[in-house]
């Protein structure tokens, strides 16, 4: 059955409301919106990921929590079982940029990496 | 176990924490009880912070009594404290005739009750000494020996001079009944426990009348909370041209809302006057803040609304006693009284405007009765009066500064930076003879968190503070006692978890 | 330890840190940066969420990521710091005063100054939010700090008041770490922040946005247990009869935010009413000489790129001062807020300097519009020097426009710029 779904794109800030018309996964038609509109509502229905960013727990250091994000963009549908994942890991101080504190998570693939660096507390 | 006492003092309020710093002269078991985790944060942690020349009061009552004797009483008291005063005298403005006429009849009663040096000046000399004011003055009353006093100051620091004297003071302790014996009162039943004594001085504030019906004592006596809503304006951005009050002229009313310069350099607006059902109920509303900016506005137009830094509310303690004298017609009188139908009472009740200044003179009186009762008080050899006060950061020139600092480099951290009050100062109010263990009890005795960003900036370093002080997980630090923490759980540590997929999808 | 600097930046966030670089790449030798935490980065160090660095890298990175880049870069141009350290007071003859625990009482001189101290939360009391006050009520950047930074929830259950970015960034930053955020009431009819942090924060979380809704009490005398939400008309009144009494124990107030000017206004420098922030001209220098500010500390900027960009502006110019023989005359023409307009920033330009770079003008409008925009620069007979179109224009939103160094003969003979900002 097709079925229309209103969807803002965030593709640029403007933030069109676009009607989008599909069935299922599969996109029919597009109004209001742009080209990339419409590419923005096939990855929304098909495959949507987003950033996630969250701090994991860090023994030793100048805070007791680091800053971490996910080195690409990941599947929403996982993130509450990803923000489970973080409260579970610690890591030592020192801790430095880019560094993986939860590798493939979830086995998506995708790297959790530190935000910043970490020193020691002094 | 219970403990005996000389005497027991209901309430560390301004009224309650003078009493206890005179009465320590004497060679008396003190104890100092309050229900608050920290002393004055009743109705003396929200008032207009002025010290009453006198002049308001209608002659012979207690209030003009109390008040008169303690507007001389401040000056020294003061200084033996280590708090700060201001004898920046007061206004209060006339814009009709009528007006005037109010006026002359102001001063006439300050005359009568022995308030020094007051003048009418026409609206001229106002606006010169003034240029803020509301351009249709046509005269003031000039009251020279008006003050500003700092209420949080006052009561922590004569508090705190009465435990240096031997005083205890428990506080989270609530009177719940008094221990009698027949008519004779022997102690006060607490949510702590029971502690005995011979004498025990109702100082409840809001809350007198219910205790003195605890002891079977002027049941038609009743408090009727009346609040007073306020606010702050940023010193940065608003000041008066000479630190001063300003009142409207009096209507039947009360004494209206006025402006008043306070001792932290900022300017406060308000009190209005509305009675409210609980005697909790010190929430701001909107009708009222409405209707203080219209009243302070009206007085000194240039005020701006963008300038508020604070909104507060405090309850007066309104009651219905008639003045002792049978000739004065007036039935909303302190209670000053060692009531005949109990053994060991003091009474004091009823304790509004001018209660902040008569606090001292109350005392007085108090230990007056006493004597007259045939209590024999005998002085203390060793009774220090002088308090002495801890460093005030901002208060200091850039070589005292620079001085305290070198001696204790915990004056380097500023961890107020709106009011610049440094750890130096905070580590010194936890460690105090009354220590502070709240956030609120730093507030009000260093001024941290008053400033324009409300504590934004220092709450968590405050917290973090108070954690390492008291050795609590920051999880325990409270802004104002138990119930009132600011943190609930480590970040990571979940126990029940809202996020889900459904909500996600 | 020295005493006098070529350059002194008060503050190491995004505006500080690009001021500090931009100074030493201008020649200036001595430069310091003052911060008052224990490390550098400024409010950066609890944004941590993604979303920085997309105008100026082109590469989407949280905020810790975005103040690193520039820490390292800093450090590597040989910028000196001073950590844990208060700045008291500055003079116009950009003496400084500061303080801190190892040093004690600091007394610096500086040829130039860059003010970049960025901005603070507007509180319950600037809104005059009416009810108790028990503990339970925070601005969104305090609980963010605590909550990343500290390690801390300050509640369980959350209402925000006002949509502002910081506000919709906390509920997702809440219920990510299992609290539970009933609603976000906005009293106007738009939204305060970005729509793209609408989407991601709240619509993706299932949270609640509604709109022309304010909270007209709080409830609870020792932590908050509810809130009275109401409706409001245009005039931001309360509708009779809309009040709903939700319980909750926190109240997190993302309700605008005021530049930090205290320290500039103790120098003499003069601020803007409707910025809150210095007069400024296109290198960023306030009305007092060899002071000039950056970044949030000018007018609340929405996206940091900006801010840097900025910065880097203010270091440059900081560093030219520093370094001049002889202060050159100016030409300086105002900049002035037309149609629909609200402010614009900066306040002046230099006729001559328009030569040599561009001068990025940002502005807000007053009312939004959703369809097509032209921007326009115009002179005081109203010829246009500058256009540019836009597909909407948003309160919420910095409109940025630039006045190229092409239009260096058509500004010649004008005596004042008026920016306008009309349907198309």
């Amino acid at each position: 059955m097709p079925q229309t779904s209103e969807m803002i794109c965030v593709t640029c800030p403007k933030g069109c409301v676009m009607q989008v018309k599909h069935e299922g996964e599969h996109v029919l038609e597009v109004l209001d919106g742009c080209k990339r509109g419409e590419d923005y509502a096939i990855c929304e229905l098909q495959d949507p990921r987003r950033m996630v960013a969250s701090t994991v727990r860090v023994t030793g250091g100048l805070h007791p929590l680091v800053p971490v994000y996910t080195r690409k963009a990941f599947p929403k549908p996982l993130i509450p079982q990803l923000a489970q994942k973080l409260r579970e890991v610690e890591v030592p101080a020192p801790v430095t940029i880019n560094q993986v504190v939860l590798q493939n998570a979830l086995g998506t693939g995708i790297d959790i990496i530190a935000s910043r660096d970490m020193p020691k507390s002094h | 176990m219970s403990q005996t006492y000389d005497t027991i003092i209901i309430g560390a309020g301004i009224v309650g924490s003078m009493m206890a710093r005179y009465l320590s002269q004497y060679k008396l078991d003190i104890l100092l009880i309050e229900k608050e985790a920290d002393v004055g944060m009743g109705t003396s942690a929200a008032n207009s912070a002025i010290v009453h020349a006198g002049y308001d009061a209608l002659p012979g009552t207690n209030k003009a009594i109390t008040n008169t004797l303690a507007a001389g009483m401040w000056p020294r008291l003061s200084q033996e404290l280590g708090i700060p005063y201001a004898r920046c005298g007061d206004y209060v403005v006339a814009t009709s005739d009528a007006d005037m006429d109010v006026l002359e009849s102001l001063l006439e009663r300050g005359q009568i009750n022995g308030v020094p040096d007051m003048a009418i000046i026409n609206g001229e000399e106002m606006r010169r000494r003034e240029p803020l004011i509301r351009p249709d003055t046509v005269g003031a009353l000039w009251v020279p020996s008006g003050a500003i006093g700092d209420p949080f100051a006052a009561t922590i620091a004569a508090a705190e001079n009465a435990v240096m004297n031997g005083v205890d003071l428990k506080r989270s302790t609530a009177f719940e009944d008094f221990l009698m014996e027949g008519d004779r009162i022997t102690g006060v039943h607490t949510n702590q426990g029971d502690f005995h004594s011979r004498w025990v001085v109702n100082a409840a504030g809001l809350y007198a009348d219910d205790v003195m019906h605890k002891a079977g004592v002027r049941p038609e006596f009743k408090i009727r909370p009346r609040r007073g809503e306020y606010v702050i304006l940023d010193k940065a951005d608003f000041q008066l041209t000479n630190p001063t009050v300003i009142f409207p002229t009096p209507t039947e009313k009360g004494k209206g809302i006025l402006l008043a310069s306070t001792l932290h350099g900022n300017v406060i607006v308000g009190p209005n006057a509305n009675f409210v059902d609980s005697k909790e109920n010190t929430a701001v509303t909107r009708a009222g803040l409405q209707e203080i900016w219209s009243g302070g506005s009206t007085l000194v137009p240039g005020i701006n609304r963008k300038h508020i830094i604070a909104e507060f509310a405090g309850l007066r303690a309104t009651g219905n006693a008639p003045t002792p004298n049978p000739a004065i017609d007036y039935n909303q009188d302190f209670i000053i009284e060692i009531p005949e139908e109990v053994q060991g009472l003091v009474n004091l009740g009823g304790i509004e405007s001018p209660g902040f200044t008569a606090a001292p003179a109350l005392a007085l009186m108090v230990i007056d009765l006493l004597k007259e009762a045939g209590e024999v008080l005998e002085e203390k050899a060793d009774w220090n009066p002088v308090r002495v006060p801890r460093p005030v950061f901002r208060h200091l020139s850039k070589d005292e500064q620079a001085a305290l600092v070198a001696s204790d480099p915990a004056y380097g951290r500023i961890v107020c930076r709106c009011e610049t009050v440094t750890e130096g100062e905070i580590l010194a109010e936890i460690h105090a003879p009354i220590p502070a263990d709240t956030y609120d009890a730093i507030k009000r005795r260093t001024w941290l968190g008053t400033g324009r960003c409300q504590g934004g900036f220092d709450m968590p370093r405050m917290v973090q503070i108070l954690s390492d002080e008291l050795g609590i997980p920051p999880e325990a630090v409270t802004k104002k006692g138990e119930g009132s923490q600011f943190l609930y759980r480590p970040t990571k540590q979940v126990e029940e978890d809202h996020l889900s997929v459904e909500a996600l999808i | 330890m020295k005493t006098s600097y070529d350059v002194i930046i008060i503050g190491s966030g995004p505006g500080g840190l690009a001021a500090a670089i931009a100074a030493r790449e201008n020649g200036a030798e001595d430069v310091l940066m003052i911060e008052r935490d224990i490390e550098l980065g400024g409010i950066l160090v609890q944004c941590i969420h993604n979303g920085f660095g997309l105008e100026l890298f082109n590469e989407d990175m949280p905020g810790p990521t975005y103040a690193q880049h520039f820490i390292e870069k800093a450090r590597d141009s040989g910028v000196e710091t001073l950590m844990d350290t208060m700045v008291l007071e500055i003079t116009p003859e950009r003496m400084i005063y500061a303080i801190n625990k190892s040093s004690g009482y600091i007394t610096l001189s500086a040829r130039s100054i860059v003010l970049a101290m960025g901005c603070r939360e507007r509180t319950r009391a600037q809104i005059m939010l009416p009810g108790s006050r028990p503990a339970g009520v925070y601005t969104a950047g305090t609980a963010q700090r605590f909550v990343n930074v500290e390690g801390y929830m300050p509640g369980k259950k959350f209402i925000i008041l006002g949509s502002g970015d910081i506000g919709m960034i906390m509920a997702r930053r809440l219920t990510i770490e299992g609290a539970r955020v009933e609603r976000v009431l906005e009293i106007l009819p738009y939204l305060s922040g970005l729509t793209r942090n609408y989407v991601q924060c709240l619509l993706d979380y299932g949270i609640t946005l509604q709109k022309q809704r304010t909270v007209s009490r709080i409830y609870g005398n020792d932590r908050v247990e509810a809130i009275e939400a109401v409706s409001v008309d245009e005039k931001w009144n309360p509708i009779p009869g809309t009040q709903e009494v939700i319980p909750c124990d926190t109240l997190l107030l993302s309700v605008g935010l005021i530049p930090e000017n205290e320290l500039s206004k103790k120098a003499g420098v003069l601020l803007d009413p409707i910025t809150n922030g210095p007069y400024v001209d296109d290198r960023f220098m306030t009305n007092v000489p060899g002071i000039f500010a950056a970044g949030n500390v000018v007018h609340v900027y929405d996206l940091v790129d900006w801010v840097t960009e900025a910065g880097y502006v203010a270091g440059k110019g900081a560093a030219q001062f520093a370094q001049a023989e002889k202060v050159e005359p100016e030409a300086l023409i105002p900049l002035k807020a037309g149609d629909n307009i609200r402010y614009v920033v900066p306040h002046k330009l230099d006729k001559e300097r328009l030569a040599e770079a561009l001068v990025r003008l940002q502005m807000r409008v007053t009312t939004p519009i959703e369809e097509r925009v032209l921007v326009t620069v115009e002179n005081q007979r109203g010829e246009v020097i500058a256009r540019r179109g836009e597909p909407y224009a948003r309160p919420g939103e910095i409109l940025t426009m630039a006045i190229k160094p092409d239009t260096y003969q058509a500004v010649q003979d004008a005596s004042e710029l008026t920016v306008n900002v009309r349907q198309r």
